[in-house]
């Protein structure tokens, strides 16, 4: 029964995964929102059944502290925005999405051979999740600089906070809270930053379309 | 120990305070005023230092080494000089309509705030709160560089938080393998980031996670230090923002991330007892430094020209700190306060000459001598000065690291040499025409004040002549910690 | 070769042959009840077929033999699939004349034929249906391969029938790799199938047909047997489907009882493959024709990932 649970976190870091690979080709920014919120569910499923094997109950509180930031608080925030921004569509990728995911396959390779001498090293009872941890981290990074929208690099941005925090849990069984609670408010503040900026940008340009922003440029 | 408390609280309380009444006209004082007072505190704690030696505070959390004393006096006063120069530099915008009420108010919090964080990351000993703390000075400057709410602002301003937001999860990462490899050895809690214990074990921690843990460290706080190829964000940061914006994030951020980058440094150096770090600095200082030479000479805006200065120079450091040994250290932890003294005091001049001229082209900008000789003689004598021209401080540090270089490095050296002879062609012709030559531009409304210009560059000229006692211990001191 | 593998494997043939038809008028009549239609029965199929076999085939001037053979072909290779895929027992004697590799070459052959019989008559709307049919195959053909691979390697075997015992006989577990390959595998068997979300296979509307464009000059009794082998590559793609994620129940070898009991246990998993797959093409709308790359790159991602992931996680 004890490997039954453990195969959980397993599970929940594959959701991830695939969660991860679906926002790389979404094309709508409603269903990336909510994409999104089941990525933070994936993460605060992982870390729970993580705090329930290792008796660490610092790790309820940082799977509560994720629950309310980024599977409530967050999307609802964004859901807001989008709506007041009124954006719904997204334009193309700036790569088309075929090879985008040839090149996401090729990413989850390299970190899977990147964490696999790491986590044989670690103590914690999802090592073997660093690996999937770290290819979401590169993927969401991926994410961020091929999108054409705005609130779509953000949640990409978001993503990837999600997976470094699914590799705090699979590397060590957590950070200390002083540190998770202050990571905690800097996304929560970067998220309002970034929200005000968004109206701004619309302001300026009508559109939240980031090619607007490569004007700067060497000449 | 009350001094430290005093000195993080005040920028702190600074910033919620101008949060209320930042909109008024005497919060430009009230400014000055707090960014003083954090500068007599940090007076008072280098005080308390020079006759104490190295202090650690509640229970390990923060601490005082050589290393971050020299940097948090140079912080407090460049804050504090930085504020006397942003009061009529920012009368001015006011009454250009370049700025609203608001916005000051948002400007002045954040700027006391920045501070306030800035002095964390520095006093900071948990590795993580210094994660939280580089986090957090990013954003204030986010908000900061985008002040001016125009299309190139908002871009830079975008530009600076994704490229920034991706380098520091990046450094998430490193220091969570960190804390992981701390784990092991010290037991986990929150005793296993203070840097002072992993220093004390830094032997024992395990290589293969040290050297993934110090890539990712690298690159994390290597994109805010403005490393090529992570540097994107920075000319246009420095070009858009405000300029006194410009001048504490070229004189005190990049300062900052290259202390972080140190401590981890010295870390990795301990655990992986080979040069890999050394190996990693030198190439990407290289890379920086001659890139940086080259795309300095094609650029026609004098900011976005003299942030490429910044990543030039902070690429000699980064070289200079991974050549290692007690010579090119020192002379790299001297190059670090002599650039933020005299590239504050460049951005100084070059805020109100561009003022003067209403736009920061270079060929828009002349005759500048005979308009304000404070600002002609301040950007004459600042480029003569980051250029390396004797007698400045410059000139001291540069030339220790490159008789370093030959000596450790030598097919390094004629690149070192080509990429200062470079930059020192393009600036010079670029600010002698804006000096000298006649003009038609007009004085400005609200004078700029001579203080902060001067100050810095006799400092900086200071330091060339002689090194006071005390920072020499403290920077041989460090440069042996530091070690390599 | 004990009697009961011979046995067992006429009667994999046999239900596969006659049962296809079943499964396919299972499916339509679910379509229609979901549209709230009444549906032509379950035995529609059957007695499409006896029509068929009743016409005279009419063959257009200009035909070569291969447009001719062809039928027969494909049918030969569903047929053959059909009996090295473990429907009701993994006894099989015919299973060493090919592992799962060869299966999905056999799936290939076919597809090659009626592709070339398409453009052998030289009409537009051939050429059209074996050039989307190829760009179809092209890009499900890899998906299926690892997600086979994926199989093979949990069990260590490439055959189909010790994949299937393999995975019969692993203590209950949560298997992510299988996970991924299943969801690969479902996408895959959409497009393979001709099924909704990638191909209508009622319409004949020029913008969106695949299948139907390469079955048009067919009449007759070669009609006939296109559809009968369509009807077998969607039983056997659900037979694959059974046999890698839900193995319970096959029987094995030297096990009559255990044979009788396997036919109400596979009947019962088909019963609910084909509504599913009923649910889920009235559910989706059909995929523009430049998305289905998309799609199909979605499953071979999901696949390689399945892959890795049991590299990684050991599972």
């Amino acid at each position: 029964m004890n490997s039954l649970i453990a195969q959980l976190i397993n599970l929940f870091a594959s959701v991830m995964l695939i969660v991860t690979f679906a926002m790389l080709s979404q094309r709508r920014i409603l269903t990336l929102i909510h994409l999104f919120t089941l990525h933070g569910l994936a993460v605060v499923g992982a870390t729970t059944v993580v705090a329930y094997i290792t008796h660490q109950h610092h790790l309820y509180y940082s799977a509560g502290i994720t629950l309310v930031l980024k599977v409530i608080l967050i999307p609802v925030l964004l859901h807001k925005l989008i709506d007041r921004l009124n954006v719904r569509w997204d334009v193309e990728t700036l790569i088309n999405i075929p090879t985008l995911m040839l090149v996401g396959i090729l990413l989850v390779v390299f970190a899977f051979n990147l964490a696999l001498p790491i986590a044989e090293l670690s103590t914690s009872v999802a090592r073997s999740t660093l690996g999937i941890a770290l290819a979401c981290v590169l993927l969401s990074f991926m994410m961020m600089i091929t999108r054409a929208k705005a609130v779509a690099q953000v949640i990409g941005f978001l993503a990837m906070e999600n997976a470094l925090f699914l590799a705090a849990t699979s590397a060590t069984s957590g950070m200390p809270m002083v540190v998770e609670l202050g990571i905690a408010l800097d996304v929560l503040v970067g998220i309002l930053i970034l929200g005000v900026f968004m109206f701004q940008i619309r302001e300026q340009f009508d559109s939240l379309d980031i090619r607007h922003l490569e004007n700067l440029k060497d000449d | 120990m009350e001094l430290l408390f005093l000195l993080l609280s005040i920028p702190l309380v600074g910033g919620l305070v101008l949060a209320v009444i930042g909109h008024h006209g005497y919060a430009r004082e009230v400014n000055v005023g707090f960014s003083l007072a954090t500068f007599l505190a940090a007076a008072a704690l280098t005080a308390r230092i020079m006759s104490g030696g190295p202090i650690t505070v509640a229970d390990g959390q923060f601490f005082i080494d050589p290393l971050n004393i020299f940097l948090v006096t140079l912080t407090a006063l460049v804050g504090c000089t930085t504020s006397i120069f942003s009061r009529p530099y920012m009368r001015v915008e006011l009454d250009h309509g370049k700025m609203t009420p608001m916005r000051m108010r948002l400007y002045h919090s954040m700027y006391q705030f920045f501070n306030g964080t800035m002095l964390i990351a520095l006093t900071t000993n948990n590795l993580g709160i210094l994660w939280v703390a580089m986090e957090a000075a990013t954003l204030t400057t986010v908000l900061l560089v985008s002040v001016y709410r125009t299309p190139a602002s908002l871009e830079a301003a975008w530009k600076y938080f994704i490229l920034c937001g991706v380098g520091i999860a990046q450094a998430l990462f490193g220091t969570i393998l960190l804390y992981m490899a701390a784990d092991k050895v010290l037991g986990g809690g929150m005793g296993a980031l203070l840097w002072t214990n992993l220093e004390a074990v830094k032997e024992q921690l395990n290589p293969t996670i040290m050297s993934l843990a110090f890539v990712f460290l690298f690159i994390g706080y290597g994109t805010k230090v403005g490393l090529v190829p992570l540097h994107n964000w920075l000319p246009d940061a420095h070009a858009e923002g405000p300029t006194p914006i410009s001048a504490v994030l070229s004189g005190l951020l990049l300062n900052v991330a290259l202390y972080a980058v140190l401590r981890c440094k010295v870390l990795a150096d301990g655990a992986l007892q080979n040069h890999f770090a050394s190996h990693l600095m030198i190439g990407f200082g290289l890379l920086s430094v001659v890139s940086a030479a080259f795309f300095l000479s094609r650029q026609q805006d004098v900011k976005r020209m003299f942030a490429y200065s910044s990543i030039e120079h902070m690429g000699l450091m980064t070289f200079a700190f991974g050549l290692g040994g007690p010579v090119a250290n020192f002379a790299g932890l001297l190059h670090m306060t002599v650039h933020s003294l005299i590239k504050s005091a460049i951005f100084f001049a070059v805020g109100h000459a561009a003022q003067k001229a209403g736009s920061q082209l270079m060929e828009d900008i002349r005759g500048l001598l005979k308009v304000n000789p404070t600002v002609g003689w301040g950007l004459m004598l600042g480029s003569l000065a980051i250029l390396g021209m004797p007698p400045f401080g410059a000139f001291a540090s540069e030339f220790l690291i490159l008789t370093t270089a030959m000596r450790e490095l030598p097919w390094a050296t004629p690149l070192l040499l080509l990429a200062l002879g470079v930059a020192f062609a393009s600036i010079f012709a670029r600010v002698q025409p804006m000096v000298f030559g006649a003009t038609e531009l007009k004085p400005l409304a609200h004078p700029p004040s001579p203080l902060p210009v001067f100050i810095h560059l006799g400092l900086g000229l200071m330091l060339g002549l002689y090194i006071p006692p005390y920072l020499d211990t403290w920077y041989r001191q460090a440069a042996a910690m530091i070690g390599g | 070769m004990s009697a009961t593998g011979v046995i067992s494997q006429l009667l994999a043939i046999c239900i596969a042959l006659l049962g296809a038809p079943l499964l396919m008028g299972w499916v339509n009549q679910w379509r229609a009840w979901l549209q709230n239609r009444s549906g032509p029965g379950l035995l529609q199929p059957y007695r499409a077929l006896h029509k068929l076999l009743h016409k005279e085939a009419v063959v257009a001037h200009g035909a070569s033999p291969l447009f001719l053979a062809s039928p027969y072909v494909v049918f030969s290779c569903m047929a053959l699939s059909c009996a090295i895929i473990p429907t009701l027992s993994t006894d099989l004697p015919l299973s060493p004349v090919a592992d799962a590799i060869a299966l999905v070459g056999l799936f290939a052959v076919a597809r090659v034929f009626i592709s070339l019989a398409a453009l052998d008559i030289g009409t537009a709307f051939g050429s059209l249906g074996a050039r989307r049919e190829m760009l179809i195959g092209f890009l499900a053909e890899p998906a299926l391969l690892m997600v086979l691979f994926t199989a093979s390697l949990i069990s260590q075997s490439t055959s189909l029938t010790s994949i299937v015992e393999n995975l019969a006989h692993r203590e209950f577990a949560i298997y992510p790799s299988l996970a991924f390959a299943g969801i690969a595998f479902t996408f895959v068997s959409f497009a393979e199938n001709a099924r909704v979300p990638v191909d209508n296979p009622a319409t004949h509307l020029e913008l969106t047909m695949i299948h139907e464009a390469l079955i048009l000059e067919y009449s007759g009794r070669h009609l006939a047997l296109i559809e009968w082998a369509a009807a077998i590559k969607l039983f056997a793609y659900s037979c694959i489907g059974i046999a890698l994620f839900f193995p319970w129940g096959i029987a094995e070898a030297d096990a009559p009882l255990a044979l009788l009991a396997a036919l109400p246990i596979q009947a019962v998993k088909l019963a609910l493959g084909g509504f599913l797959l009923a649910l889920i093409e009235t559910v989706s709308a059909k995929m523009r024709i430049f998305r289905v790359p998309e799609f199909l790159a979605s499953a071979f991602l999901l696949a390689v990932i399945g892959m890795l992931v049991h590299f990684l996680l050991g599972a």
